[in-house]
């Protein structure tokens, strides 16, 4: 068992600075999501922790032992969970599990046992994983190559397993559902350089700047200049499209926003409607498509083409400068 | 407007005519230069035909008992095995650590591959010319480096010396087949997911454990079809031993193919060197039905 330090990593391949100077500090047992889109470094990061790229400069420290250096994969006490499980073809299930324990020339009926202590509880990559004890998990994309309805169980499997052998775990994703669904606390990045370190609430709730709070969420937050006088001029105002509801729903203690929404299409997806449209207000960005999405239980008729009186509750009102990106208090 | 086209179906869209059309020409080559010379060296085993003379007579099995009871044939059998199978463990073996070099990006690679893949290219005969010099009793370069070097001190007669002679034959036949195999395993490499290699390497495999329990197991399909072309093209090769020893000395070192050759046309005796020259068909199938089978169970499918 070990925490992880990362110190100003970077990793250059020529001039593509695929990981630009990253601070992390990953706590004993932690499960911590890397979220970024492709080519934002996620998965470059996770393969220096694990020694597969070398770094071109900064520090990687496992528990108390500096790894950045010279210190191969299999000295690093890490175990890998590839995106195609990486399984070897021509091995039983058997063979798979202790190929990590014959490597490190552990007695055979201890083999034995091990594999049969692992293979009771979990899938084989991840069992191949688990015999090596590892001091920590490093997962990439694994459940990417999974149907949807298989994702659901697996990610409740993946869970599963870090709570009862609270490793300290680094999952690489794209999909910020399984970020929200697992992590303890989400690592946002984009080219490079982590935007956000959250747990997935402060992620979603509180964005640092415009980058996090239009990844993630679906739909992503409306972004728009409201042009409101009593907020410094050019400000964004972002708020989460289930906050922005018809009026009539809100109760008269809420201290409310009021949009006059003009409504182009009502999509219904069952558990939810998406209302499509855009505010009448004075800032040019206004007329940018915003988007509400309304719950089952509204059950309140919103024809398509007419403009409705929309509002958000002021507490959930976010807001950006509009040249950073970077989020203002007010 | 579009242009209106033809409504009835033209010979194209014949695909059972079209079909043959296509094929007939390769079907025609094969029957009439592979087939049926083939057949009629099965038929020459069996009569007792002669070069020079029209007769051909019904000798039923006369010719392959007589063959059997030929000590000469018989270690032309024995080096015909032996050379096949150690040039082609040879064969194996280099072509694998080549195939790992090459895998490696370094300067003038290109430039290597393209002097990797020459023996392939050289014609048998000229190469076999090029390595009956390297063999000289006289001049052989061999010898002299390793004198050079101080590590011969008598002399080798290479195509004097049957023991010698046979291990020369074994070096050419696998010089000549190791380039194509290299490039066999080379592209069994490249098919092996990165991942797998990844996976193996954070699993704690180093290299050795690494090439054998997981990328030579891998590579096994493609390994032995590299090894069957290998066996096909050694064992059925006249060249190399013509030029090289003539199968001296002394009938020392003939592989079936030159004693057919020297039984059959320059001996005359037809249905004797046809009988040689089958008499290693039936091995050979079994070997290839063998191999393949192996190729075709151990067959990753899919990786995923």
């Amino acid at each position: 068992m070990a925490g992880i330090e990362i110190r100003s990593l970077t990793k250059h391949f020529g001039d593509l600075h695929a990981v630009d100077g990253v601070d992390l500090s990953i706590r004993d047992g932690e499960f911590l999501v890397l979220l970024g889109s492709s080519g934002s470094g996620k998965t470059t990061l996770l393969r220096m922790i694990a020694g597969l790229e070398r770094p071109t400069s900064g520090e990687i420290h496992i528990g108390d032992q500096r790894v950045d250096g010279d210190v191969p994969p299999r000295a690093r006490g890490i175990a890998m969970v590839f995106q195609s499980y990486a399984l070897y073809p021509h091995r039983t299930v058997f063979q798979n599990i202790a190929f990590p324990l014959e490597a490190s020339r552990t007695p055979r009926k201890q083999i034995e046992e091990k594999v049969r202590w692992a293979a009771e509880m979990f899938s084989v990559a991840l069992c191949r994983a688990l015999v090596r004890d590892p001091k920590v998990f490093l997962l990439d994309e694994p459940l990417a190559n999974l149907d949807a309805k298989l994702r659901n169980t697996a990610r409740d499997d993946l869970k599963r397993f870090q709570r009862q052998i609270q490793t300290t775990t680094v999952y690489v994703t794209h999909d910020q559902v399984e970020a929200m669904g697992l992590g303890d606390r989400i690592v946002v990045m984009e080219h490079g350089k982590v935007r956000q370190i959250g747990t997935p609430q402060e992620v979603y709730e509180d964005p640092v700047d415009t980058f996090v709070a239009t990844f993630v969420g679906q739909p992503p937050m409306n972004l728009l200049d409201t042009g409101d006088p009593s907020l410094p001029p050019r400000t964004l105002t972002g708020f989460r499209p289930e906050h922005f509801l018809p009026k009539s729903v809100f109760g008269t203690a809420e201290e409310l926003h009021t949009f006059r929404f003009a409504v182009r299409r009502v999509e219904y997806l069952g558990s939810d409607r998406y209302v499509y449209g855009s505010v009448a207000g004075g800032a040019p960005a206004a007329d940018a498509t915003i988007i509400a999405k309304l719950p089952a239980t509204i059950a309140l008729a919103i024809p398509e083409g007419e403009t409705h009186e929309f509002a958000v509750p002021r507490r959930a009102l976010r807001y950006f400068d509009p040249d950073t990106g970077l989020r203002r208090k007010g | 407007m579009t242009r209106i086209l033809p409504p009835r179906r033209t010979f194209a869209d014949r695909e059972d005519l079209l079909g043959a059309v296509m094929l007939g020409p390769a079907l025609a080559y094969v029957i009439l230069l592979v087939g049926v010379p083939f057949a009629f060296a099965i038929a020459l085993g069996f009569s007792n035909a002669t070069a020079g003379s029209l007769s051909f007579g019904w000798a039923g099995l006369d010719n392959y008992v007589a063959i059997l009871g030929d000590p000469i044939f018989l270690r032309a059998l024995r080096n015909s095995v032996v050379v096949t199978v150690g040039s082609q463990v040879l064969v194996v073996v280099l072509a694998t650590a080549a195939a790992q070099v090459f895998r490696a990006t370094f300067r003038g690679k290109r430039f290597a591959r393209f002097v990797l893949l020459l023996p392939w290219a050289v014609p048998v005969s000229l190469a076999a010319i090029a390595w009956t010099w390297i063999f000289d009793s006289t001049f052989s370069v061999i010898n002299w480096t390793l004198k050079a070097a101080g590590l011969l001190h008598g002399w080798l007669y290479w195509l004097g010396d049957p023991a010698l002679a046979l291990l020369a034959i074994i070096i050419v036949q696998a010089w000549r087949i190791f380039p194509f195999a290299t490039v066999i395993v080379l592209a069994g490499l490249s098919s092996i997911p990165q991942e797998i290699v990844e996976a193996a390497i954070v699993d704690g495999a180093g290299f050795w454990r690494r090439l054998f329990r997981v990328e030579l197991p891998l590579l096994l399909p493609v390994v032995a079809v590299a090894v069957l072309f290998g066996v096909v093209y050694t064992a059925t090769d006249l060249g190399v031993v013509y030029i090289l020893t003539g199968g001296g000395p002394a009938n020392t070192t003939h592989v079936l193919p030159t004693l057919a050759f020297q039984r059959g046309i320059l001996g005359a005796d037809l249905g004797q060197g046809a009988a040689i020259a089958v008499f290693l068909l039936p091995f050979l199938i079994v070997v290839a039905i063998g191999m393949l089978r192996l190729a075709h169970r151990t067959e990753v499918g899919g990786t995923r």
